[in-house]
């Protein structure tokens, strides 16, 4: 796969773009959706209703939603506090979409954030969150090591007052490889993760054990390494006293020596990264 | 007359005269002021005068009170439909197009929730602010609930709230109370108000208090047995209600109002350390309290959101609301996570560190979560000057403080033999004298206002933890643990309450600043990264310390260990301090 990424133009890519589009266009769609009294449940249900009659089978994860203060994971101890509960959405409210589906055999994984109604304190998270798309993209072309890299997110973080909730993810990761999965007519889940995909992670990982790097971008040694070439969902994750926000895209990452297209984006036209564009335009 | 400048004018009701008095612009909203006993209505001289550079203010002299003159008969004169028909004479006189805010203190609290509650005032009234002063309906209500099912805790409530009330007893026996008040009693009240409810001496209280207090004993005669045997079902405020309860009022127990929203639908709760007078201790709190509640309630006659919705929620928002807080060290750290407590607890924030940038973004976040006023403040704490500078530009532009946290502090490792002189300097710059310039200066302040406060200083848990690994660093922060309880001593009589907290480790950025004598540069680079690895190993947050920094202040704490391991090293000190000197010998595992 690692040649195959250097190029932008290859149909991989385009797979992935397209499965990554799909997802936020169901994240906006849904979040248009949304009203007070609508529970976590019925918002993850229905991201999964939109995406199933636009074709998705299978998925890395099943969709999430996060409303309150479970956006910042306040009190957040095991994993299963990520599933979507009964709390009802509220005027006001920080709310969080994450979903993963696998489309055509590609994957993505996509977080989405917004808040009912007006909340100065949202958007300054949301707005604040764009350096560190800036900063992950400029360290991973200087070939940093992941540990580092992760280290000075969360040290962003702190300066900008907030406190890092991807570490509150299993093994406290900031991002994880994501890949092509074979399809299958029957694919189960294991809590709410596809095991199609967690084959691919699971022998990532066996694979990358031996090589001394680890599909999983965390703040452990085993994270010490620079950058493998591949497909990361990365999901930086702001917290701030009971509100949380976050962006989760793909990264391509590639073996060029060409600092550009060393790594890149997968697309620059989602939400977030058009929000911010209107913001400066408005400023 | 003690209220200077104001304009006086006399209102004839019910067979008596009023005398009435206006301060302010006559074109703003008003406020009325209704005094309590044995009292007149130059109680609220101070307040007043403050609520006059934004507002209508007006105040009478109850009937029988001050100037205003006496029913007769006594009895049967003082009945709370007459008080309500005083009041609604006042009102229709200074503001006849537009309704009132009303303020009540002691019985004219009582009174006050009377006029609120009775339909006849329906649109005259706009809010409410009650001060040590129950609705004697409500109490009624509260008394019947605890006799019919009397579970052990509400038994000890009631015996509690009737003891406290042993002054209502007393005035029901007939004549004893005015022989008093006109003898002995009448002499010695100024005197026992300076003693025991540290009432500033003065103008107050007035010539007419023997008069005054004789007088109104008829409020409690006319009233308070026929309300308590027979509490009206319906006293229900129609207006939005403020609750400000003074933590330390012999004459009225808190829990008196466990469910007053059942009555007050829209109610804000206020609660501050002090006696029964506040209005005479606390002036400037209860003004503000009071200016803001008005304003609130303004403008949610315009934009039709209700003021409970406003107000801001975080832990003892009641307590913090409005304050002026002032923190050190506040770019990061416990000192930003404390700047953001005070401010969802609705406190305006005063962020200063030395890092211009950090402070001014602690300032700006604060504002988003909940402080009506933010400012950061780039100082260096080290330095008196600026210090000093600092203190005159807040007490100018932002008023006295009324909770200091110094906070700012900074790391220093090594044996004490690598520790240069230029590094026990610094050390002792920031972490002790930083400390010293903050009490003294921001302390002399709060001091000469009179109107209490409170210090935090942040020692450490190696104030009482000796180690070989942190010899300067430990001995500053064991000064400024004894600095804070001499401190306390010396501040008890002036109600200023200091505290010392020991964190113990916490997840900050301290580590990575943290200098390491006898390091070379590259080797203190590796020790920075490796403590700093550990601590976000025991990842113990700042936002908790800030918590128990909050706690202290409520609760007057004089020394705060925070983490198990501080709250365990500060036993051993006291129970088994050979223990602690075995620790001291370790080597860090760095
Ligand atoms: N983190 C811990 O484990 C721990 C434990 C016990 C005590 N403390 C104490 O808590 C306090 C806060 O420390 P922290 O852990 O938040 O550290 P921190 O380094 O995160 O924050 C300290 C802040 O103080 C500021 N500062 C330093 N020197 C200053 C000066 N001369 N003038 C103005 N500002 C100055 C710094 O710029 C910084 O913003 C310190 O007094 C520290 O000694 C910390």
């Amino acid at each position: 796969m690692t040649s195959a990424v250097k190029d932008e133009q290859a149909p991989e890519l385009r797979g992935f773009r397209e499965v990554q589009r799909l997802a936020y266009d169901c994240a906006e769609a849904v979040a248009a959706r949304l009203t007070p009294g609508v529970t976590e449940r019925e918002a993850a249900r229905m991201q999964r209703d939109w995406l199933r009659e636009r074709g998705v089978r299978d998925w890395f994860h099943l969709p999430f939603a996060w409303f309150g203060d479970r956006t910042a994971f306040a009190g957040f101890k095991v994993p299963l506090q990520f599933f979507p509960t009964n709390r009802k959405l509220e005027p006001g409210m920080p709310f969080i979409l994450d979903m993963a589906p696998v489309h055509k055999g590609f994957t993505a994984d996509i977080g989405y954030s917004g808040c009912l109604g007006l909340s100065p304190l949202h958007d300054k998270l949301l707005a604040d969150l764009e350096v560190h798309r800036e900063l992950i993209l400029r360290e991973v072309r200087e070939r940093r090591s992941l540990r580092e890299i992760y280290e000075d997110v969360e040290r962003l973080m702190i300066k900008q007052g907030y406190v890092n909730r991807h570490r509150a993810y299993p093994f406290g990761v900031i991002a994880h490889k994501i890949d092509r999965v074979a399809e299958h007519r029957w694919s189960p889940h294991v809590f709410g993760f596809g095991t199609q995909s967690l084959k691919g992670l699971m022998s990532d990982a066996l694979h990358g054990h031996r090589d001394g790097w680890s599909p999983l971008w965390s703040p452990y040694r085993f994270s010490d390494h620079p950058p493998q070439p591949g497909l990361w969902a990365v999901e930086p994750h702001l917290g701030f006293r009971g509100t949380g926000a976050k962006f989760e895209e793909i990264l391509v990452v590639t073996d060029s020596r060409d600092p550009e297209q060393s790594a890149f984006w997968l697309d620059d036209d989602l939400p977030h990264v058009r929000r911010w564009a209107e913001e400066r335009v408005a400023a | 007359m003690s209220l200077p400048g104001a304009r006086e004018r006399r209102v004839r009701t019910g067979g008596i005269e009023l005398c009435v008095a206006e301060l302010g612009d006559e074109g703003r909203p008003t406020i009325v002021l209704v005094h309590g006993y044995p009292d007149s209505k130059e109680v609220w001289t101070d307040v007043a005068r403050q609520l006059a550079d934004h507002w209508h203010v007006v105040l009478y002299d109850v009937r029988g009170h001050g100037r205003s003159t006496a029913p007769a008969p006594l009895r049967g004169g003082f009945t709370l439909e007459k008080l309500t028909d005083d009041f609604l004479a006042v009102a229709n006189a200074v503001s006849p197009d537009r309704p009132v805010h009303l303020v009540g203190h002691d019985w004219g609290s009582v009174q006050s929730w009377e006029f609120v509650t009775v339909k006849r005032t329906e649109g005259r009234i706009a809010s409410f602010t009650s001060m040590s002063g129950p609705s004697l309906d409500h109490f009624g209500h509260w008394i019947k609930q605890r006799m019919t099912r009397p579970t052990p805790r509400r038994v000890g409530q009631l015996l509690g709230q009737g003891a406290k009330s042993w002054y209502v007893y007393m005035l029901h026996t007939p004549v004893l109370p005015e022989l008093a008040w006109r003898g002995p009693l009448g002499k010695q009240w100024p005197r026992i108000l300076q003693r025991l409810e540290k009432v500033p001496a003065g103008d107050y209280p007035t010539p007419s208090l023997p008069d005054d207090a004789a007088h109104g004993a008829w409020l409690y005669r006319d009233n308070v047995r026929a309300r308590l045997r027979r509490p009206r079902t319906d006293a229900y405020a129609h207006v939005p209600v403020q609750l400000i309860t003074p933590t330390g009022d012999i004459f009225l127990s808190e829990k008196l109002y466990d469910q007053l929203e059942l009555w007050a639908p829209q109610l804000v709760r206020r609660s501050l350390p002090g006696k029964h007078w506040v209005p005479r201790t606390r002036p400037d709190r209860i003004a503000s309290w009071i200016s803001e509640f008005v304003a609130a309630n303004e403008a949610a006659r315009e934009d039709g959101r209700p003021v409970q919705d406003t107000a801001p929620t975080g832990a003892y928002a009641d307590r913090f609301g409005g304050q002026l807080v002032l923190v050190t060290g506040a770019a990061g750290g416990i000192g930003r996570a404390t700047a953001f407590a005070f401010a969802e607890a609705g406190a305006r924030v005063v962020a200063v560190d030395r890092d211009a940038e950090g402070a001014a973004r602690t300032a700006e976040m604060a504002r988003l979560i909940g402080s009506p006023a933010a400012w950061g403040e780039a100082v260096d704490v080290s330095d008196e000057q600026a210090m000093e500078k600092l203190a005159e530009k807040v007490a100018t532009e932002y008023g006295i403080v009324d909770v200091l946290v110094n906070n700012a502090g900074i790391g220093l490792s090594g044996s004490f033999l690598e520790t240069t002189s230029e590094d026990w300097k610094n050390v002792l710059d920031v972490n002790l004298w930083g400390v010293i310039h903050g009490c003294r200066i921001f302390g002399k302040q709060m001091a000469e206002r009179g109107q209490g406060g409170h210090i935090v200083n942040t020692a450490s848990a190696a104030a009482y933890q000796p180690s070989r690994a942190l010899p300067a660093y430990s001995t500053s922060k064991a000064a400024v643990l004894m600095l804070s309880e001499c401190l306390r001593a010396e501040l008890a009589d002036r109600s200023i309450g200091v505290s010392a907290i020991c964190p113990g480790i916490v997840n900050t950025n301290i580590t990575a600043t943290t200098h390491f004598a006898g390091a070379g540069a590259a080797e203190e680079k590796r020790l920075q990264k490796r403590t700093s690895r550990l601590y976000g190993l025991r990842n113990y947050p700042p936002e908790r310390v800030a918590d128990a920094i909050l706690k202290a202040v409520v609760r007057n704490q004089a020394v705060v260990p925070v983490t198990p391991e501080a709250r365990g090293a500060r036993f051993l000190s006291r129970f088994s301090p050979g223990a602690l000197r075995g620790i001291a010998r370790l080597k860090p595992p760095l």
